[in-house]
C-alpha cells in the first residue's frame, strides 16, 4: 500500500518538525548561556522540569496564565542567583570545573524539586482544546502547535535580540573577548547574569510547554539530555543552530521510531539522535553554523 | 626515624622522585598495612566491612578515572558505561565458559580497554567540553546496547547471575574473605597508579594536560597518549565493574548508568584531581555519604519529620547534598580532600616552632 506509507511518513515527518522546533527552545536556552558566557550548562534539564514543577504548583491555585507568570518570574531569580552564587566564582577556571559545577546544579535541583513538590505526577492544563487538529492526512495536538510557535517567536525575537539591539551587541562582544569588552566600558558581570536570566526564561517556557505535552515529574529532566545532539549539530553558539538542529533530531529521531521500533524492540528515539551527534563530532565539531575557535599557545 | 624534613633538600633525581620520600612514610604505609589487612578482617563486623568493600571498589574506579581526567585533563561522563562493559564480559564469561577470577578481571578490564580507546578517538580532532559531550553519547549508546542486545545482557531483566570468585577451589563467601580479595586488587590498582604517574607514560599525559598543543611541539604524540590514556583508565573501569559484580552476585547495566560517571566524577573533583591521596579520600568520601545520611536521618530525623516523609526525603536530601557538595568544593577548594590533608600535614611538619 504505497499510499499508506506516503501517509505514515508524512505523519512522521510533521510530528518530528513539532517536537524539533520544541527542543529547539530548549536548546536556544543552552545556546544563550554559552554564547554569552562560554559555559556549558548540564543542567538545562532541570532548569525545564524545574519551572514546570513551578507553573503545576501554581496553576491548582491561581490559574494557567499566572502561574506561567510565577514560572518565568521564578527562573529569572534563579538564573540571577545562580549566577552570582556558583558560575561567577569559576570564571577563568578550567572547562571541567564549569562542567561539573552545572552537573552538581542538576543534582541539587532534581532533588530539592522533588523535596518541595513530592514525586508525584503533575499536569498543567493549556486552555487549549485536548482533540487533535485534523490537517488532512495529519493530527496535530494543539499543544505541540503552540510549543511549536512559541518556539518560532522566540527564536526570531532573539535573532532579532544579538542582531540589533544595544544589549545583545554587548552580549556579543563579551563572548567574542571579555578583556576587550571590559576595555570598552562594558560591565561583563552584568551580562553573565542577564544572560543567565534569560536562559531562566526561555527554560521556564520550556517547562510549561513540555509539560503541558508530558506532564510533569522528575524525569521531564531528561529532555535535557536531547539538548545535547541538537546544539552539537547546529553549533553550541548559533541561535539558527538550535532550530536547524532541533529540526534535524525532531525529524531524524521520529522517522528512526516509525521505521525501525518494531524490529529492534523500541527505544530508538533514545539512541538515534547520538550516533548522529558523535558522527558531526567527527566530520565538523563546530557544528552547522558555530563558530570555529582558533587556539594558540 | 619518626622525623620530617623542614624544607627540600634533594640533591637528585631519583631522591625527588622516590616512592617512600623519608623513613617515616615506609614505617606509615607498614602501619596502614598492618591495620587494614590484619586487624580490620578479625575485629570488624561484616555490615561495616561490606561499606569497606564498596570503597575498595571505588578506589579502584576513581584512579582510573583520575588517569584520564585528573593527570591527561581529558573530561569523561562515560566511566559507567565502561564499568558495564568489564562486568558484562566477565558475567558471560562466567556463566558460559565457567572462567575463573584470574580470567574474568583481566578480560573485562581489556574489553572496557577496547571500547574506551573507541570512544577516545574522537579526542584527537575534540576537546572539553566536545569531548566530555562525546563520552556522554557514549555513556547512553553502551547502556541502549547493553539493554537492547540479548546476546550481551542474557534475556528481559538484562541481568545475569554471577557466583563469588573461588580461590584454589575455596569460594569467598563472607564479605571479610572477599574483602581480602578486593584489597589485593585496591592496593595493586593504587602501586601501579603511583608507578604509571612518574613514569615517561605520566609526564606525557600531565604535559598533555597542561597544555596539548605546547606537548605536541616538544615531540609528545597527543594522539597516541590521549588514546592511552583513554584505554588505561577504562582497563580500571572495566575492572572496577568487575569487582562490583562479584560483589553484588549480579550483573545489571543499572548499576552503571549516568548517576554512577557522575559519582566517580564527584570522587576526584571531592578528592581532588591529579592525585592518588585524592582518588581514594574522594572515593572514602563519596562512598559514604549516602550511607552516613541515610543513618543519619533515621536516627535523629524522626525526632522532626513523620517516618513516612523520612523515606521520602533521604534519596532526595543524599542528591542536595551531593551536589551541593562537588558545587562547594569547586568554588571554595578547587584541589579537594587531598589539598586539605596537605595543609593539615605542613601545618604539623613545623609544629610547634611555625613561625
Amino acid at each position: 500500500m504505497p499510499d499508506f506509507e506516503w501517509r505514515f511518513t508524512l505523519v512522521l515527518l510533521t510530528n518530528g518538525v513539532m517536537i524539533g522546533l520544541m527542543y529547539a527552545l530548549i536548546a536556544l536556552g543552552f545556546v544563550l548561556i554559552y554564547k554569552a558566557t562560554d559555559a556549558i550548562n548540564f543542567a538545562q534539564g532541570e532548569f525545564v522540569m524545574f519551572a514546570g514543577f513551578i507553573a503545576a504548583g501554581a496553576a491548582g491555585l491561581v490559574g494557567f496564565w499566572v502561574s506561567a507568570l510565577l514560572a518565568v518570574a521564578g527562573m529569572v531569580a534563579l538564573g540571577f542567583g545562580l549566577e552570582r552564587i556558583v558560575l561567577r566564582p569559576l570564571i577563568g577556571r578550567p572547562v571541567i570545573a564549569v562542567v561539573m559545577a552545572t552537573i552538581g546544579l542538576a543534582a541539587v535541583l532534581r532533588g530539592f524539586a522533588t523535596l518541595v513538590f513530592g514525586a508525584g505526577n503533575r499536569s498543567i492544563d493549556m486552555p487549549v482544546p485536548d482533540e487533535p487538529l485534523n490537517l488532512g492526512p495529519v493530527m496535530i495536538p494543539p499543544v505541540q502547535l503552540v510549543g511549536a510557535g512559541v518556539s518560532l517567536v522566540f527564536l526570531a525575537i532573539f535573532t532579532w535580540f544579538f542582531l540589533k539591539t544595544r544589549i545583545g551587541i554587548a552580549m556579543r562582544a563579551v563572548a567574542d573577548g571579555q578583556q576587550v569588552a571590559m576595555a570598552m566600558g562594558i560591565d561583563v558581570r552584568r551580562y553573565f547574569a542577564l544572560a543567565w536570566a534569560m536562559a531562566g526564561v526561555v527554560s521556564a517556557l520550556g517547562g510549561v510547554v513540555w509539560g503541558a505535552m508530558l506532564s510533569v515529574d522528575n524525569q521531564l529532566a531528561l529532555v535535557g539530555l536531547k539538548v545535547f545532539p541538537v546544539v552539537i549539530l547546529g553549533g553550541l553558539d548559533s541561535v539558527i543552530g538550535a532550530v536547524v538542529g532541533g529540526l534535524i533530531v525532531g525529524v531524524v529521531e521520529n522517522l528512526a521510531a516509525g521505521y525501525f521500533d518494531p524490529y529492534v524492540g523500541g527505544g530508538t528515539k533514545d539512541f538515534v539522535p547520538y550516533i548522529l551527534m558523535i558522527a558531526a563530532l567527527m566530520i565538523r565539531p563546530e557544528g552547522m553554523f558555530g563558530r570555529r575557535r582558533i587556539e594558540r599557545v | 626515624m619518626f622525623h620530617r624534613e623542614a624544607g627540600v633538600f634533594k640533591t637528585t633525581y631519583a631522591a625527588d622522585m622516590a616512592l617512600y620520600p623519608l623513613p617515616i612514610a615506609k614505617w606509615a604505609v607498614a602501619a596502614f598495612a598492618g591495620l587494614f589487612i590484619v586487624i580490620v578482617p578479625l575485629t570488624v563486623d561484616e555490615y561495616y566491612v561490606s561499606i569497606l568493600n564498596l570503597i575498595l571498589i571505588a578506589v579502584v574506579g576513581a584512579l582510573g578515572l583520575n588517569i584520564l581526567t585528573g593527570y591527561t585533563g581529558q573530561i569523561s561522563i562515560g566511566h559507567g558505561a565502561f564499568m558495564s562493559v568489564g562486568a558484562y564480559t566477565a558475567a558471560n564469561l562466567v556463566v558460559r565458559l565457567g572462567a575463573p577470577f584470574w580470567i574474568t578481571i583481566p578480560a573485562g578490564g581489556l574489553m572496557a580497554a577496547l571500547i574506551g580507546a573507541v570512544v577516545g578517538v574522537p579526542s584527537l580532532r575534540i576537546k572539553g567540553i566536545y569531548l566530555a559531550i562525546a563520552t556522554l553519547a557514549a555513556q547512553l549508546i553502551i547502556e541502549w546496547t547493553i539493554n537492547h542486545v540479548p546476546a550481551i545482557s542474557g534475556g528481559v531483566q538484562a541481568s545475569i547471575q554471577v557466583p563469588r570468585p573461588s580461590l584454589f577451589g575455596f569460594q569467598l563467601k563472607t564479605q571479610t574473605e572477599l574483602y581480602l580479595f578486593l584489597m589485593f586488587f585496591a592496593v595493586l590498582a593504587i602501586v601501579a597508579t603511583a608507578n604509571l604517574v612518574r613514569s615517561r607514560i605520566g609526564r606525557a599525559f600531565v604535559a598533555v594536560r597542561d597544555q596539548d598543543i605546547a606537548a605536541e611541539i616538544i615531540g609528545i604524540n597527543i594522539f597516541r597518549y590521549k588514546l592511552v590514556a583513554f584505554a588505561l583508565s577504562s582497563f580500571y573501569a572495566g575492572v572496577t565493574g568487575v569487582l562490583y559484580t562479584y560483589y553484588l552476585g549480579i550483573a545489571n547495566y543499572e548499576q552503571f548508568q549516568l548517576p554512577v560517571s557522575i559519582d566517580y566524577l564527584a570522587m576526584i573533583i571531592i578528592g581532588g584531581l591529579g592525585s592518588i591521596l585524592g582518588s581514594i579520600f574522594g572515593a572514602v568520601f563519596v562512598t559514604l555519604l549516602p550511607i552516613a545520611t541515610r543513618w543519619f536521618l533515621e536516627s535523629f530525623g524522626a525526632l522532626v519529620f513523620q517516618q513516612s516523609d523520612l523515606a521520602n526525603m533521604i534519596p532526595n536530601l543524599r542528591l542536595i547534598l551531593f551536589g551541593g557538595l562537588i558545587i562547594f568544593f569547586l568554588v571554595v577548594e578547587p584541589e579537594g580532600l587531598n589539598r586539605l590533608w596537605r595543609n593539615i600535614r605542613n601545618y604539623f611538619r613545623v609544629w610547634p616552632f611555625s613561625y
